[in-house]
């Protein structure tokens, strides 16, 4: 176990957010968090980054308490959030520079993962002339350069459009293998979460509570046409009757 | 993306001025204006030429106080600007205050630090200060303020501290508006310089201006006007460069652009 999340709950003035939330992650594993939008998916991966403080719970990364400690997991949202004015190189090495890294040093230590991450020829381009989808690996990229060994994506593919979604999430779980990151997965997407995780938490219900956890059976046990894990029309069932029971 | 203008585009504007020229010189001609209220253009061209080492020693001395005061304005609002951004409680106290500082006529102003500060350069560069610095401070706060949230909370979630958000992330971000501040503040601080000189000095344009004023030389008059146009033009033009070279990533195209790869 390398992160967990002990009963977190979290309200906004009256509002009650979340509602004993836990949720852990093992090394290598991939973990989605799927929700409707508007859940508080949002305000859970905030409080696990250490941006904002639960009103109770704890965060526990490999045996450390690091409730509302920030710069122990690497972090990515929808956005890009690339810099404008910074070269994709410098974008991607902004992490080790934040870290006290010299620039030429930073640049040279990011510039060896330019290929594995399809980016070769980027570098010395600035964000605005770059496609959404490397937009969005030189996103991951920098995430990844963050050096953590815990990445929490917050519905990374999903202002991309369906063409470059696919590619780019074929792409990043080859990537995974590769790296071996463990991974936090915020997604609306019940597709998207079971074409690419490990494990489900379904959050729902106002407040947020864990409805289902789903074991999709890893990775090896999907269809090699489809993506899909073997018995997917009946996972997805299961979740849609969570989100809604009534229509069952 | 942006045309490339065409020659034909630049070729309008320029052929309407010589047409204005033409006519200002027609009714000069014909005399139904008499000469010593409007010199004609010739007459003016040839003040110009003629006046022209004197003219510039007196814009050397402008150019002086103007740099001085953009200088200090640029600091100034650049301070004012970080303070307020990081302290909200400064910014709530202050910007009223400031935005009211500037509903003041900088003309009332100028015979006020004439009299603190005697005709020197002290008074003109101070009234510069005064004026060049609000559209910086607006400018770099908007700018801050404009920032994406997300951004920030990205970087601190990357654990970085204040001074390096403001490095990395705010300062360039709000270079664009600073740039179009500082733009209006060139132009303010021109003109400030010439006004502060008009009411007391012994050197710049504004003090050559009153003086050939006074002695009825009209087309010295157009003369210098111009010259005080051109400077102002000349220095905006100068900031357009500067803001280029700083933001080189404004103007490197975009993925849609140059590949032919349309939406």
């Amino acid at each position: 176990m390398i992160l967990r999340a002990e009963s977190i709950s979290k309200s906004f003035s009256d509002k009650k957010v979340l509602d004993d939330i836990s949720v852990s992650l093992s090394e290598g594993e991939l973990v989605c968090i799927l929700g409707v939008s508007g859940i508080g998916k949002t305000t859970l991966f905030n409080i696990l980054s250490g941006l904002l403080m639960p009103d109770s719970g704890r965060v526990i990364l490999k045996g450390e308490d690091i409730t509302g400690s920030t710069g122990h997991l690497s972090y990515m949202l929808q956005k890009d959030l690339l810099l404008e004015h910074k070269k994709v190189i410098d974008n991607v090495a902004l992490p080790l520079v934040l870290k006290g890294m010299g620039k030429k040093e930073a640049r040279q230590k990011a510039f060896e993962y330019f290929e594995k991450f399809s980016l070769t020829g980027t570098e010395y381009k600035y964000p605005a002339q770059l496609s959404g989808g490397m937009r969005q690996r030189a996103s991951l990229l920098r995430t990844y350069m963050c050096g953590d060994e815990v990445a929490l994506l917050d519905e990374p593919f999903s202002a991309l459009d369906v063409r470059t979604r696919d590619s780019v999430r074929k792409w990043y779980l080859d990537v995974m293998d590769n790296i071996r990151l463990s991974t936090l997965f915020i997604t609306h997407d019940i597709d998207e979460a079971l074409l690419i995780s490990d494990r489900i938490y379904v959050l729902g219900g106002t407040p947020a509570v864990i409805m289902d956890e789903i074991d999709t059976g890893g990775r090896k046990n999907r269809d090699p046409e489809t993506g899909y894990p073997e018995d997917h029309t009946k996972l997805r069932q299961r979740i849609l009757e969570c989100f809604d029971p009534a229509s069952t | 993306m942006k045309r490339r203008p065409s020659i034909t585009d630049k070729l309008i504007p320029l052929a309407a001025l010589l047409i204005l020229i033409l006519v200002w010189e027609l009714i000069c001609l014909l005399g139904i204006v008499p000469g010593y209220m409007l010199p004609s253009p010739v007459r003016v061209g040839a003040a110009f030429i003629s006046e022209f080492p004197l003219m510039m020693s007196h814009a050397w001395v402008t150019l002086c106080e103007t740099a001085a005061g953009l200088f200090l304005g640029i600091i100034l609002g650049f301070i004012t600007a970080a303070v307020m951004d990081t302290f909200g409680t400064v910014k709530r106290a202050l910007y009223p205050i400031l935005v009211l500082s500037q509903t003041i006529p900088t003309v009332a102003l100028a015979p006020l630090l004439i009299l603190w500060f005697s005709y020197g350069m002290a008074p003109k560069v101070i009234l510069i200060v005064l004026t060049s610095f609000f559209p910086i401070a607006v400018g770099l706060m908007d700018g801050f303020a404009g920032i994406d949230p997300d951004q920030i909370n990205l970087m601190r979630a990357m654990k970085a501290g204040k001074l390096q958000i403001f490095i990395h992330l705010k300062f360039p971000g709000a270079l664009p508006e600073f740039f179009s501040g500082l733009k209006i503040a060139v132009s303010y601080s021109v003109v400030s310089a010439v006004v502060s000189e008009w009411l007391g000095g012994t050197s710049g344009l504004g003090v050559y201006m009153i003086r050939v004023k006074k002695s009825y030389s009209y087309d010295k008059m157009f003369a210098v006007i111009i010259l005080v146009s051109a400077v102002s033009l000349m220095l905006i033009a100068l900031l357009n460069i500067i803001s280029r070279k700083a933001m080189p990533w404004k103007h490197c195209g975009s993925y849609n652009g140059g590949e032919g790869e349309s939406k």
